[in-house]
């Protein structure tokens, strides 16, 4: 195996070579598929409820200083018990799946994967576009919802919104693009390991109901396991809340949230050492200015953001060294 | 590389694939020339669609070399998959595209000007007969037109070499006839042609080389003819037809005449070490007897195949 790297490493060319075509017809292809269709749906049907509703209350309220456009996104209707972007919380990794599951699985079983590479360009430009379009067409249904969420409260509240909280509404886009890129990679994992679509979707979903359902038990049944000897100090129920929190941020999951709270509650001033579940009534006293929320998320942001390329460069690797025979 | 010759557009020498311990290619040497047909035949499961992808660097190789007109299609990918044109054993389209969007894919993939593409589109799509079907989506197409969209494809890339994997597997009498003029159309536009086939005398007529794989290997190389007479022997085969005599003990009486094998009723296989037509013609007619045919005998590549590995058995 010593040769392939070092046969890999001497090959000419650029390797993004035709990655411009790549990304064009994907997006092509996705925004023109009954696929997209269905996803943007799926995403109106479950954030049109909780926003409605969220207006409904809001509408009521009259404090100018209360970062009333930030609260369509976090408010939790009654009616609803679920807001915006607990919505979101979960929509995004489906939307996500729904869009990378059969990327490259897709082209071994219709036959033209090795046609397509046949042509003067690297596997690399191929995936890289691949993942580029499947992004892209993401972003683009994520900027409409937001744009649409923001269009709404602008209608219904009867006031613009104030500059920090377009500000705030920008951040959560990027983290919530970039959350969206860590399902994406995933799912082109699973498509580049799985030939088989369904098997491929099963498996990407799977890892997301583990994630969702599975992930905080197995957190907390570890911790307590740790916590079978004995709490003598703050020190030692610090450093159990610690490996709780690291549990749970391994989890693309628990990242966007805790970032997404931070933007979006401005009040929010440290995001440990305490579980998801705790950190809603964390809010205390005055809004942090912007660039100090940002602060708190730095990790958050770059642990999404890392995980995508981590998780990416597995899907990179794993391609390049399968055999194209179709 | 310096040492190529050039007319010499693909050289491989001690090519080997291992899959674990299965040598799926056991260190074979050929060289292809510009202008020629060459044909890879064999069996499923000779190394035939290995050996074309170690060509286009699709699949590593594990030992030995090969150049593609002049480049290296492990270090140098780009430059070899920008000259050479691959149509892969069942060759697939994007269905829901049409057959002018596909080509569009492939010549952005190219970096052609669009300009220059929409051109060679129409023009590749005429030369296969295909130009009333440009903007029909490829779900409708059958499987012969996949195959002649696959050959538009290398057309419109203006490709120096044409590799075809399998390409007239699937098709019927027809489709196979017309595919293999097609083929011979790229000879004529000057692009050396490799092609496999399991079906041996299917594409023996338009090689004009061919090598025969076994199991790894290259058991036999060079023209139909050449390896007819290696393996079947030195001589013309001719078939007659007739009627009214002792037709074998007439024609042993030739000179020349090696052997006469009965092929069925009234109809004899009849093989000299010279074209003995004239001679059969003028005895049967002299002796009284009705000469209903007489037809040179193409040496089948299914025969000297078949011989061959008979006679490799009974050596072993
Ligand atoms: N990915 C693979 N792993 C292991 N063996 C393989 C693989 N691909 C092909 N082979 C083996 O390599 C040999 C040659 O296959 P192939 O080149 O496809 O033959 P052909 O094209 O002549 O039918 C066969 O014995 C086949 O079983
Ligand atoms: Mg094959």
């Amino acid at each position: 195996m010593g040769s392939r790297a070092s046969l890999a490493l001497r090959r000419q060319g650029s390797p993004f070579t035709g990655i411009g075509p790549v990304l064009v017809k994907e997006l092509a292809d996705h925004l023109s598929s009954v696929r997209m269709l269905v996803l943007t749906l799926f995403v109106i049907a479950f954030g049109a409820f909780p926003v409605a509703s969220s207006l409904q209350t809001l509408r009521t309220v009259v404090d100018p200083n209360s970062f009333l456009f930030l609260r369509i996104f976090t408010l939790e209707p009654e009616q609803v018990g679920i807001s915006f972007v607990a919505a979101l919380n979960f929509i995004i990794p489906l939307m996500a799946i729904g869009l990378g599951f059969d990327s490259v699985n897709s082209e071994f079983n219709r036959r033209t994967l090795s046609r397509v590479l046949s042509q003067p360009i690297y596997r690399d430009a191929l995936l890289m576009g691949k993942f580029l379009a499947g992004l892209a067409t993401f972003a683009v249904v994520l900027v409409a919802l937001w744009l649409m969420v923001f269009g709404a409260g602008l209608l219904l509240l009867g006031v613009p919104p104030r500059g920090v909280e377009v500000a705030r509404g920008v951040g959560f886009l990027v983290v919530a693009i970039a959350y969206g890129g860590i399902w994406l990679a995933i799912s082109m994992l699973f498509s580049v390991l799985l030939r088989s679509p369904a098997t491929s979707a099963l498996c990407a979903l799977g890892l997301w109901l583990f994630f969702l359902l599975l992930w905080p038990q197995l957190a907390s049944a570890i911790v307590s396991g740790a916590a079978a000897g004995e709490i003598r100090s703050v020190e030692d129920y610090a450093a159990l809340q610690d490996l709780a929190m690291g549990l749970m941020r391994l989890s693309p999951g628990t990242l966007f949230s805790e970032a997404v709270l931070a933007l979006l509650s401005p009040e929010t001033r440290t995001l440990g050492p305490m579980l998801p579940a705790q950190m809603r009534g964390a809010i205390l006293g005055a809004p942090l200015p912007f660039d100090q929320s940002l602060l708190l998320i730095w990790p958050q942001i770059t642990g999404l953001i890392a995980g995508m390329i981590v998780v990416f460069a597995a899907a990179y690797v794993v391609f390049q060294r399968q055999e194209v025979r179709a | 590389m310096a040492d190529i010759s050039s007319d010499t557009v693909i050289k491989a020498r001690g090519l080997t694939k291992l899959y674990g311990r299965h040598r799926a290619v056991d260190a074979i040497d050929f060289d292809i020339r510009r202008g020629e047909i060459f044909g890879v035949l064999g069996p499923n499961g000779a190394g035939k669609t290995t050996t074309i992808l170690m060509m286009l660097g699709l699949t590593e190789r594990s030992g030995g070399s090969v150049d593609v007109l002049g480049f290296d299609p492990v270090r140098q990918p780009l430059e070899v998959k920008r000259r050479v044109g691959y149509l892969p054993d069942a060759v697939g389209f994007y269905d829901h595209l049409t057959a002018r969007q596909n080509l569009r894919y492939t010549a952005r993939l190219l970096g052609l000007p669009r300009r220059e593409a929409e051109t060679r589109i129409v023009d590749a799509m005429e030369s296969v007969k295909l130009a009333d079907v440009l903007d029909n989506r490829v779900s409708t197409f059958s499987r012969g037109m996949r195959q002649r969209l696959g050959i538009a494809e290398i057309v419109m890339k203006r490709a120096e070499v044409a590799i075809l994997d399998e390409p007239t597997s699937g098709l019927d009498p027809h489709s196979t006839f017309e595919l293999l003029e097609m083929i011979r159309g790229l000879k004529r536009a000057g692009v050396a042609v490799l092609l496999s086939s399991h079906l041996l005398d299917r594409v023996q007529s338009v090689c004009d080389r061919v090598a025969l794989f076994n199991e790894g290997r290259i058991a036999l190389m060079g023209t139909v003819v050449e390896l007819a007479n290696l393996v079947l022997g030195a001589g013309h085969p001719i078939l007659v037809e007739a009627a009214g005599l002792d037709i074998a003990g007439t024609l042993y009486g030739i000179e020349g005449v090696q052997s006469v094998v009965p092929e069925g009723e009234g109809a004899w296989r009849v093989v000299a070490d010279r074209d003995v037509r004239a001679a059969v013609a003028h005895r049967i007619v002299a002796s009284g007897g009705a000469l209903t045919r007489l037809a040179d005998l193409q040496p089948s590549l299914e025969e000297v195949y078949t011989r061959y590995f008979e006679e490799a058995r009974h050596a072993a």
